[in-house]
């Protein structure tokens, strides 16, 4: 690989707002280790981002910087029109985020769920009191508001997460590994309602490290020791790299490497 | 010959949870054998079965003729078992590990040097044999476990899950250990929840909800999918597509990524359904003809089989 | 046999060493615990204040302010108080006892060679009452024989205590606090052992391979009988050290039988260990299984004799008991294993049994 680094941005035609992401040199350095190594890149409004890389490749560190979570060593980057350095308080109202494996609380009946997260965003009662009746009859869950989250099916779990990110309304919505483990018939209700509401003109920011996964986003980069080493289409790679899989694409350009791991 | 596991109407509750219902199947000597499902499906509870660490309620299971109910100590003895869970001591260096599982199984001392080596060159750990197990990365510590459980040249190796939560290029190195090790011998029955897995295996059982939906070799399984599918690359109706799923002909439409997989119903001729769909769309469409995967075939068996699935 | 069980206890001493944050507590706890629990769990008192409404303000009165002063149990409060302060000063803890000489103390002596003072103490705690008022009788008693030594009594009793002729109570709590640190401490060390390889996963590895429960069970007791035998170490040293506890017997007699009583200690947290789920079950299992019965059971604090039956055949099964009786024995009288085997049978049976019924308990498999 060239140590000249990539450089991907969107089209420069568009104006600042039709981003919701857009990341200019975003480094973020731990003592001498650099996690994220000036990443560039951007993210339109409404579209389904893949963001894939190994565990430890630099995903996590990148996520809660565009949080307002962890400031950046250097470069910036805005989220939701707002920049992550000074403007990081505005940037938590605008987000939403979900993972499947820590959203919910297992020993909280799912009304209590919806409840306390309405809470926690500052929504008023009435607010909440709406919102948990529209979700419950959304979700068909009626007749289990009462009952605690961890009885439901795995495939339901997983609805409500969402559902609850989404309560307060953000433009944005991190999933972090939303459907592993997942049987394939629920994987594909949850992939419909993501492209429901990436229709409806949120954006939805993917990070994961399962290729099946990645195969439903609009447009994926793939991260590698801090770096962002290859973004496109998932179709416009398969062609470039003449290969039928995103696993296959993600081996072949990670695969011949030599890993970090297996330096002593 | 024998097959060299024989699950006869196996069956196992935990409470009120049906975790297995019903499931038969073999395993030949030599195979490299998959259980394929979600989680929940009963592929942990199958294998734990196998490695007698649970009883079946009713059915019989049997390793090499031995039956798990009573064959404990011997079943034990012949067999590899790798949990879902990393369940190596992180307190303990690579070579610690590896020398207390040889202590365990009681492998000669003599031959402990040989098997070492051999495990550290497939494994590519020698470099690592003093480091903390814990400090491992997460495809390092999957090759780690997998060497505490060949220590002691198991006729069988049980791997739930090995390479769940590991990069797809640890993934792929794991399953290329894998068949090496199937190359030289040993039978293997692997769980995963991941379609691309199972197309490796030789033989595969389907799980769903505690009972079998299909087994058979991947390759056959996909080849018995009659049912037609196309890709339709359009970046735009990817994010809208209510409009083709209502057009006679169309069975389920799915996005995926920068198109959509279109399935019909079978009885209509692929031109006649493209121009159903243009002309839905009031445009000219392009159909591209594809092979169903894994998970369509999946997915079919479930709807097909009537069982309730959200 | 052998070889899987070497190879499981090498393991557990590199787990004990390697996380050293660990082991340092555990040793340092029980010598903190001896330091708390020793210097506040004593029954002697010292410096009780008292206050006095002299209204005689004579020789005799004097004297026998004197005789309440002199010694190291009262103190006087150095002011004058008056009835209706008395009341206040209770309430505000100024004062334990107030002692009220009437104003015909001297003539009623004189007269009719006997006197009433009025004692007024203050019996909230009413162990607190109890000793004030038994100290201020002998006071009294003492001051009597002084001041009458023309007419003596035709019996007194001169009492001669033994062993602990101070009567100092700590001397007698420290080899209890001994008996119920060591017996916390060792059972908490293996309770934990095997529920934690049952919650990281590791358990489920090792049970596939064909080890034996017993070998399990023996590789979990052993390393912590060393890590016991320095707790107890540290234990009675500090307690020598700290609160001067006598040891008149065997030093190695009392090392030998604290080892088999930590022995029992750890095979009932092992026993434990095998029944919980979780670390923090059986945490709180030990807990509650060790301590309460210890302090209040095992002759500890109350004399088992004068319990409910029903309580002294249970304290008949606490290993406490016998090992309170044991280093009792060897610390404050110097008696020897001629007259304690008994116990030291008893308690070897306890942990032998225990053992075996943590092993038969031992499940090989998952459910």
């Amino acid at each position: 690989m060239s140590s000249e680094h990539l450089r991907f941005t969107g089209d420069p035609a568009l104006p600042a707002s039709e981003f919701a992401v857009s990341a200019t040199d975003l480094t973020k350095r731990f003592g001498t280790f650099t996690a994220v190594d000036a990443i560039s890149f951007t993210v339109r409004k409404g579209e389904i981002f893949g963001f894939l890389g190994a565990n430890g490749a630099g995903k996590t560190t990148a996520i809660r910087m565009f949080c307002g979570l962890l400031p950046p060593t250097s470069g910036t980057a805005n989220v939701a029109g707002y920049n992550i350095r000074t403007q990081s308080r505005y940037i938590k109202q605008t987000i939403g985020y979900m993972s499947q494996k820590f959203s919910l609380y297992e020993d909280l009946t799912v009304a209590q769920n919806i409840e306390f997260y309405g809470g926690i965003y500052g929504l008023t009662r009435e607010h909440i009191a709406r919102k948990t009746e529209q979700l419950l009859e959304e979700l068909q869950l009626q007749d289990r508001r009462n009952k605690l989250t961890a009885s439901l099916p795995l495939g339901w779990k997983q609805r409500l997460a969402l559902s609850v990110s989404l309560l307060h309304d953000p433009s944005i919505i991190f999933l972090d590994e939303p459907t592993g483990g997942v049987d394939p018939i629920s994987r594909r209700n949850f992939w419909r309602i993501i492209y429901e509401i990436a229709g409806s003109g949120k954006t939805v920011f993917v990070t994961t490290h399962y290729m099946d996964e990645a195969e439903y986003c609009n447009r994926l980069s793939i991260m590698y020791r801090g770096r962002i080493i290859e973004i496109g289409h998932p179709g416009e790679l398969k062609e470039r790299y003449g290969l039928d899989s995103m696993q296959d694409i993600f081996i072949h350009l990670v695969g011949g490497d030599i890993r970090p791991e297996n330096t002593p | 010959m024998t097959p060299l596991i024989s699950v006869d109407h196996f069956s196992k509750s935990y409470e009120e949870v049906r975790a297995v219902r019903d499931l038969t199947f073999e395993v030949n000597r030599g195979e490299l054998f998959g259980l394929i499902g979600p989680d929940g499906a009963g592929k942990t509870t199958t294998m734990r079965t196998l490695v007698t660490l649970l009883r079946p309620d009713t059915g019989s299971v049997t390793v090499d003729g031995m039956d798990v109910r009573t064959r404990m100590k011997d079943i034990r003895a012949i067999t590899g078992y790798m949990p879902q869970r990393f369940s190596l001591y992180p307190d303990l260096s690579v070579e610690q590990n590896i020398r207390f599982f040889a202590d365990l199984f009681a492998v000669p001392r003599e031959e402990l040097p040989a098997r070492m080596d051999r495990l550290y060159r497939f494994s590519r750990l020698e470099a690592f044999s003093r480091r903390l197990a814990g400090r491992l990365s997460g495809g390092m510590k999957q090759k780690l476990a997998l060497s505490c459980t060949l220590i002691h040249d198991p006729v069988l190796l049980v791997l739930d899950e090995p390479t769940t939560g590991v990069d797809p290029v640890s993934r792929n190195e794991f399953w290329e250990i894998l068949h090496e090790l199937r190359a030289q011998g040993v039978t293997i029955v692997v769980s995963t929840p991941y379609m691309d897995e199972a197309m490796k295996c030789d033989r595969i059982v389907i799980m769903h909800d505690g009972a079998s939906l299909a087994q058979g070799s991947p390759r056959d399984l996909v080849a018995s999918m009659t049912v037609p599918m196309y890709a339709l690359d359009d970046r735009d109706l990817v994010m809208n597509f209510s409009r083709i799923e209502t057009v006679p002909g169309v069975r389920s439409v799915q996005s995926f990524g920068d198109s959509l997989h279109i399935t019909s119903d079978g009885d209509i001729l692929p031109e006649r359904l493209q121009s159903a769909i243009g002309g839905a769309l009031g445009r000219d469409v392009h159909l591209r003809p594809i092979s169903p995967s894994l998970e369509d075939v999946f997915i079919a068996l479930i709807e097909e089989g009537g069982v309730h699935v959200l | 046999m052998r070889r899987r069980l070497f190879a499981i206890i090498r393991k557990e001493f590199i787990h004990i060493f390697r996380d050293w944050r660990t082991l340092m507590i555990i040793i340092l706890m029980p010598i903190l615990m001896i330091v708390l629990y020793g210097y506040a769990i004593t029954l002697d008192m010292r410096n009780i204040v008292f206050g006095v409404i002299d209204d005689a303000r004579t020789t005799e009165s004097r004297a026998l302010i004197e005789a309440f002063s002199e010694n190291g149990f009262f103190r006087p409060l150095h002011r004058e108080i008056r009835r209706d302060d008395m009341e206040e000063l209770f309430m505000r803890r100024d004062v334990h006892m107030v002692l009220v000489i009437p104003k015909t103390l001297s003539t009623d002596l004189i007269t009719r060679r006997t006197a009433t003072v009025q004692l007024i103490v203050d019996a909230g705690d009413s162990n607190v009452g109890t000793f004030v008022n038994n100290y201020a009788a002998q006071v009294l008693n003492i001051h009597n024989r002084r001041v009458n030594d023309t007419s003596p009594l035709l019996f007194t009793i001169t009492p001669r205590i033994f062993y602990n002729p101070d009567m100092n109570s700590t001397h007698f709590f420290v080899p209890g606090l001994v008996a119920l640190i060591l017996m916390l401490i060792s059972a908490l060390l293996t309770s934990i052992a095997i529920t934690r390889e049952k919650e990281t996963g590791t358990m489920e590895q090792i049970l596939v391979s064909p080890v034996h429960a017993r070998e399990i069970v023996l590789g979990k007791v052993l390393p912590y009988v060393f890590l016991g035998l320095i707790n107890a170490s540290l234990i009675l040293i500090s307690a020598w050290i700290l609160f001067a506890v006598p040891v008149r017997g065997s030093l190695l007699l009392l090392g030998v039988l604290s080892l088999v009583y930590v022995f029992v200690a750890l095979s009932f947290g092992l026993l434990i260990s095998t029944v919980a789920r979780t670390q923090l079950i059986a945490m709180f299992g030990t807990l509650m299984a060790t301590i309460l019965p210890t302090i209040m059971l095992s002759g500890f604090i109350f004399p088992i004799a004068s319990m409910p039956d029903i309580l002294q055949y249970f304290a008949q099964i606490l290993p406490a008991t016998y090992f309170l009786l044991i280093i009792r024995a060897i610390m404050l009288k110097g008696v020897g294993l001629a007259e304690l085997w008994p116990e030291a049978l008893i308690l070897t049976g306890m942990g032998v049994l225990l053992l075996f019924a943590a092993t038969r308990r031992f499940r090989m498999r998952l459910e």
